[in-house]
């Protein structure tokens, strides 16, 4: 019959994605730049634990905007782990109830095994003489960065900007905010996400500056050497991409003994030396030396100290009405 | 020829002949299986339409009156409006002005290659909109091909308004020619004919005989495209530049509102589209019909 046989062919379809349906299977939900890092890093892993347990694991990864993967995961994609650019798109999720509100306390260094910060990423001998952050609001240059409330690394981007200007005017908050407003007086467009923003400076042309993950820059450089240049100002954030395990969905599908150790393996020394292959900081201080020449020397300052958190920083900055909002209603 | 992309309730016939006789009550339709595909309509669209759209309304009852006031009135989200329905007001506009001519050219004169540029007609239909933003944004980019022209003049293209009315006229187009040409094609050149031999000038042809009977068809065209470019959200973001309170779509204000865990601001302003959308179909289809009776009046 010819409907038995259209339906055969559904049936393959659909159960096609499955196709080890005995080994385990981990689900880890990331946000954009990870792709090729955890590409190679879930290959590592399926083979550590293979020799460690004999069995077969089978690793998925979902990579996208930060709190667009956070939201998928509180309206019910069943991730094991997430791996994401933010605490606070953790924290969200911890808000639902699917992972307890103690998580980052679980593991090492603030559950964060790499680390990164940011740049500038300037045209190829920096016509416009950029070398901090105050020459982003300086008239006549233009600014790349994506839109905070849909970016992550945007709001990295905000917070680095403002915590530099909070030191250079001593804490002046009426004069880091003038500072901030017209530094988004030159951004002439504002992408939703990080690839985005990369995308426009890169490919279309726009912008003198473009500020975005280290990662990026280092991988935008490696690409184009002649076209671009990394500026390094003289302070930014220490930005730091958390990972938990999600206490329901792992207890539902009995995988928190994998799920553990996979988040362990990102601590250990293999995983360690993936991470900054691929540009991120290693949090381990002896193998962030080995690759200490990729990085540039900044100094760095932490978003708890100056911010006090993501719940804190989020509702003063990125919330509605809050102080992004208020810069560009003013500034209109 | 047509490529049927199009539903076709845009059939409007002006000539008096294809009226149908007044109608008696039967007991039994003429056509059987009435009960079985009405059920089967009904059943269809509530699951397609219905319960998710009630849902967007459900989600909202949860909020008091001033939280959902506080949520569509913001300024960002007002100007957000005027930017989403005044541009595809625009838009839409053009579309009908200038899709016109493109329906009538296809089904008025033959020309070679005339089956290619009607299939080409139907490509913002099939084109992810995505792509279309982006081949758009890089066309108009200051750095692509068109912009580095234009840029020079002081048309700013790319990350503009313009950029937005661009994008939107794009989706638009396949509406308005989709539904001009069946009802171009079906107009019976006799009464053109006779006018002309009765001694109308070409213009007034056109504009006595022809103008008329294809407004209906025109209105629905209209509307549809704007009602597609309201909801337009994929390839607006490529070349808006999605700057708050200048180049923010409306569809952009709740994709942000979701990406700030706040689903009720972004269920609010779902509901003012919607209920926008809807009174603006309602008023265009009132003006449709009004328009018919004119026509059939005159004929």
């Amino acid at each position: 019959m010819k409907i038995t046989r259209i339906a055969l062919l559904g049936l393959a379809f659909v159960l096609a994605p499955f196709p080890n349906s005995r080994g385990e299977e981990l689900l880890n939900v990331s946000y954009d730049p990870t792709r090729e890092f955890y590409t190679e890093f879930n290959a590592a892993f399926a083979k550590h634990w293979q020799e460690k347990t004999g069995k077969e694991i089978t690793i998925n990864a979902s990579h996208g905007g930060s709190s667009k993967q956070a939201r998928a995961v509180i309206d019910g994609l069943e991730a094991d782990v997430v791996t994401l650019a933010l605490g606070a798109d953790i924290d969200a999720i911890a808000e639902s109830g699917l992972i307890a509100k103690d998580w980052q306390k679980r593991l090492e260094k603030n559950s964060a095994p790499y680390q990164s910060t940011l740049g500038f990423l300037v045209r190829k001998g920096n016509p416009k003489g950029i070398k901090n952050w105050d020459d982003l609001a300086k008239e006549g240059v233009a600014v790349i960065t994506p839109n905070p409330k849909t970016s992550g690394v945007a709001r990295w981007n905000f917070l680095a900007a403002w915590g530099w200007a909070l030191e250079t005017y001593g804490g002046d908050e009426a004069k880091v905010t003038e500072y901030i407003s017209k530094l988004f007086k030159n951004v002439p467009v504002l992408d939703s996400g990080a690839r985005g923003a990369s995308t426009t400076f890169i490919e279309r042309g726009i912008g003198d500056v473009l500020i975005n993950w280290e990662n990026e820059l280092l991988l935008a450089t490696k690409q184009g050497a002649d076209k671009f240049e990394i500026v390094v100002p003289s302070l930014s954030i220490l930005a730091e991409p958390t990972v938990a395990l999600v206490d329901q969905n792992v207890d539902k599908n009995g995988t928190r003994a994998a799920a553990e150790a996979y988040l362990q393996f990102l601590y250990s020394d293999e995983g360690q030396n993936l991470a900054g292959k691929h540009f991120f900081r290693p949090s381990n201080p002896e193998i962030l030396a080995k690759y200490a020449a990729q990085y540039p020397n900044v100094k760095l300052f932490t978003i708890d100290k100056v911010f006090g958190g993501w719940g804190p920083a989020t509702k003063k900055f990125f919330d509605d009405d809050g102080v992004f909002d208020q810069i560009y209603l003013k500034n209109n | 020829m047509n490529s049927s992309a199009l539903p076709e309730d845009t059939g409007h016939r002006p000539i008096p002949s294809e009226r149908p006789a007044p109608r008696r009550r039967l007991n039994r339709r003429v056509i059987p299986g009435f009960g079985l595909t009405m059920g089967f309509t009904l059943t269809y669209l509530t699951l397609l339409v219905l319960i998710p759209l009630s849902a967007v309304f459900l989600r909202t009852a949860g909020m008091g009156w001033e939280d959902f006031w506080k949520a569509i009135s913001g300024r960002q989200v007002v100007a957000s409006y005027k930017v989403t329905f005044g541009i595809s007001f625009l838009a839409a506009l053009t579309n009908a002005f200038f899709g016109f001519i493109v329906a009538w050219v296809l089904t008025r004169y033959r020309f070679p290659g005339r089956k290619l540029v009607d299939a080409l007609v139907d490509l913002p239909f099939a084109l992810p909109t995505s792509v279309a933003g982006i081949a758009l944004t890089a066309l108009y980019a200051p750095n692509g091909w068109l912009g580095q022209y234009l840029y020079p003049l002081g048309i700013e293209t790319a990350y503009s308004r313009t950029g937005i009315f661009i994008a939107l006229t794009f989706i638009g187009l396949p509406f308005v020619v989709r539904t001009l040409q069946p009802v171009i094609e079906d107009f019976d050149k006799e009464v053109e004919e006779a006018g002309a031999s009765l001694g109308a000038s070409r213009l007034r042809v056109f504009f006595t005989i022809i103008v008329p009977g294809l407004v209906p068809a025109m209105l629905t065209g209209f509307s549809l495209a704007f009602a597609r470019a309201i909801g337009e959200y994929g390839s607006v973001i490529f070349i808006s530049g999605n700057k708050p309170l200048q180049t923010e779509i409306t569809p952009l204000v709740i994709v942000k509102s979701l990406e700030n865990y706040n689903y009720p601001q972004a269920n609010a302003v779902a509901c003012v589209m919607l209920v926008a959308s809807f009174v603006l179909l309602l008023v265009v289809n009132v003006l449709q019909r009004w328009s018919e009776s004119i026509g059939q009046a005159r004929s």
